[in-house]
């Protein structure tokens, strides 16, 4: 029986020449990440294990991202842990403030993952390498700890819903645009314990960008991990930011999907996730009069350099509305000084927005942008639960950068045609 | 291994975000995490949940975050077993390398009610509703899970090898 791309890659990683979904696996670990947050608990998991050791420095990457620069003293602690574990066990891909970035934007920049790559992290985006053509797939801080003392995790060979892309997008439409609305056609969770296999013709007309935000948010459908095949976008990708070398695994013609959802790019329209749950999708054209308070533009879905020229195209010579908030967060050091490189923070900053250091910031409700009883914030993030940025009585509403942008202007949701672009 | 307790109630998609706010998660203690469980889906939640109570809910317990500090929170609570239809994966990943007991029925899950006695037998997977007096048989956990289980988690799974 043929297997998926997703089940290749795990039957390579485990040693076998085939597996079948259900089946119990274990598999060796190319690189495994944790953040400032999950990695404290890691290390006091680690500090239980008989051996102490870990696997691999090279293979094991700490970012300090989510409460950073420190936002107060427990989070300083926190931070101050990772560093003297990364110190003690010479981690080379440990990133701090200065070289740090939002993780999953900063791993495929540095080059660390590439195609037929297995990965784990202990942060539920880390999906976002299936975009490469790599499996990765996000865990707690016990399941990190294991894997950075072991080099290998258990895995349940995932069975998988085909997503076949088809067309062209049309002006303003983005991966966001892409996800959102497949999360809307099969709730949240609608791939619970599955791969999301991308394919289709319509993978040509998205950019490794796209890509990356798309696979950023299978979770939000519960998907196991988000997985496009590898073509001469993903390669000129790998060959700019990377050394390592890659393997390309492709779908066998005869693997067994459990559905199969097919999008057709050129009737998207730009999409919109109401409170509560990313599933609550609603077009541009039906969101009705809804205004806003705050706009967020970065985060591991959106905090890369396309998302920051198209907020740029729609914020030029513009201004955020009177009582809006509008704060861009570029999601790495390179991003923001290509971003400051292009002119692009100085329509920001002229338009009368913020721009922040790279952080998760605001997106979990941690810091840099916490929303008061009552406020609501229009953001290119990935959750809008209950609380998510704030006060339990705030709403988020998630949506592509250019949403973002041009509701940023006019006070309400918008979409940029409203501004005549 | 047997669990007894009161239970609470929940719906569909219990996140991790209301299971444990991501402004406490400057916290890693349990103790410190579970004074906040569920804090933003149920105020009374800590004041009223008992060493050994029981949570049930619908679909998808557990989505969003990988964040392992909403089962040590729920763990650390006092919990003595979560009862759901689904569980989000992450959240059931986490739940058996912490050994905090988890167990997918979809009956039992949309039959108990909030209050309800409910006895859990894992050796079975059966769930009792002792209110109601009616009985579930909830999933049992593969070999693989049970060996985790039994090593009394994924630390001491890992040095026995």
């Amino acid at each position: 029986m043929g297997m998926t791309m997703t089940q290749k890659i795990l039957a390579h990683a485990a040693g076998l020449d085939q597996v079948t979904a259900g089946q119990l696996i274990e598999a060796k670990l190319d690189l495994v990440l944790g953040n400032d947050i999950t990695t404290p608990v890691a290390i006091d998991v680690m500090d239980g294990f008989k051996k102490q050791q870990v696997f691999d420095k090279d293979k094991i990457a700490l970012v300090m991202d989510h409460f950073i620069p420190n936002k107060d003293i427990k989070s300083a602690e926190h931070c101050k842990q990772v560093r003297e574990f990364s110190q003690k066990y010479d981690i080379t891909n440990y990133f701090d403030v200065g070289q740090m970035g939002i993780e999953h934007a900063l791993l495929p920049e540095k080059g660390l993952v590439v195609a037929g790559d297995v990965v784990i992290g202990a942060d539920s985006h880390t999906c976002t390498y299936g975009a490469l053509g790599a499996f990765s797939t996000g865990v707690g801080s016990t399941d990190m700890a294991a894997g950075m003392a072991t080099g290998k995790a258990w895995f349940k060979v995932p069975s998988a819903i085909k997503v076949v892309l088809t067309g062209k997008k049309n002006k303003w439409i983005s991966g966001k645009d892409v996800i959102l609305h497949l999360i809307g056609e099969i709730g949240v969770d609608g791939a619970l314990y599955k791969s999301l296999e991308f394919t289709g013709d319509g993978v040509a007309d998205l950019s490794m960008d796209d890509r990356l935000t798309i696979s950023n948010m299978a979770i939000e459908a519960g998907g196991k991990n988000g997985i496009f095949p590898v073509d001469e976008k993903t390669i000129a990708y790998m060959k700019e930011h990377s050394t390592k070398s890659w393997t390309v695994y492709e779908a066998d013609p005869d693997a067994e999907y459990e559905r199969t959802v097919t999008i057709d790019l050129s009737s998207l329209k730009s999409t919109v996730s109401f409170p509560h749950l990313p599933e609550n999708t609603h077009t541009i054209d039906d969101c009705g009069d809804i205004r806003i308070d705050q706009s967020v533009i970065g985060s591991c879905t959106n905090g890369r350099i396309q998302d920051l020229r198209e907020a740029a195209a729609v914020l030029k010579g513009r201004k955020v509305a009177k009582n809006i908030r509008c704060i861009i967060i570029p999601a790495t050091q390179a991003i923001y000084l290509q971003a400051l490189k292009e002119g692009l923070i100085e329509t920001f900053i002229e338009a009368g927005a913020v721009v922040s250091t790279p952080t998760c910031g605001p997106c979990l409700g941690g810091y840099m942008g916490i929303l008061a009883e009552g406020e609501r914030c229009i953001s290119t993030t990935n959750r809008n639960f209950v609380g998510r940025m704030g006060h339990v009585k705030s709403e988020v509403y998630l949506a592509s950068p250019a949403v973002a942008a041009a509701s940023a202007v006019t006070g309400k949701i918008s979409s940029p045609a409203e501004l005549g672009l | 291994m047997q669990a007894q307790g009161t239970v609470f109630k929940y719906g569909d998609n219990v996140d991790t975000d209301v299971i444990i706010p991501a402004r406490y998660l400057n916290s890693s203690d349990p103790a410190e995490l579970a004074t906040h469980c569920m804090e933003d889906i149920d105020k009374e939640f800590v004041h009223k949940f008992q060493k050994g109570d029981i949570i049930v809910a619908n679909k998808n317990f557990g989505c969003g975050s990988s964040r392992e500090h909403a089962p040590l929170a729920i763990k650390a609570a006092g919990a003595s077993c979560v009862i759901a239809e689904t569980f989000a994966r992450i959240f059931y990943r986490n739940a058996i390398n912490i050994g905090l007991p988890i167990i997918e029925c979809p009956e039992a899950a949309k039959a108990i009610e909030n209050s309800d006695k409910v006895k859990v037998d894992f050796d079975s997977g059966k769930i009792y509703d002792l209110t109601k007096n009616t009985e579930y048989q909830g999933q049992p956990f593969p070999p693989f899970m049970q060996k985790i289980i039994a090593a009394g988690g994924l630390v001491n799974y890992i040095n026995e090898q």
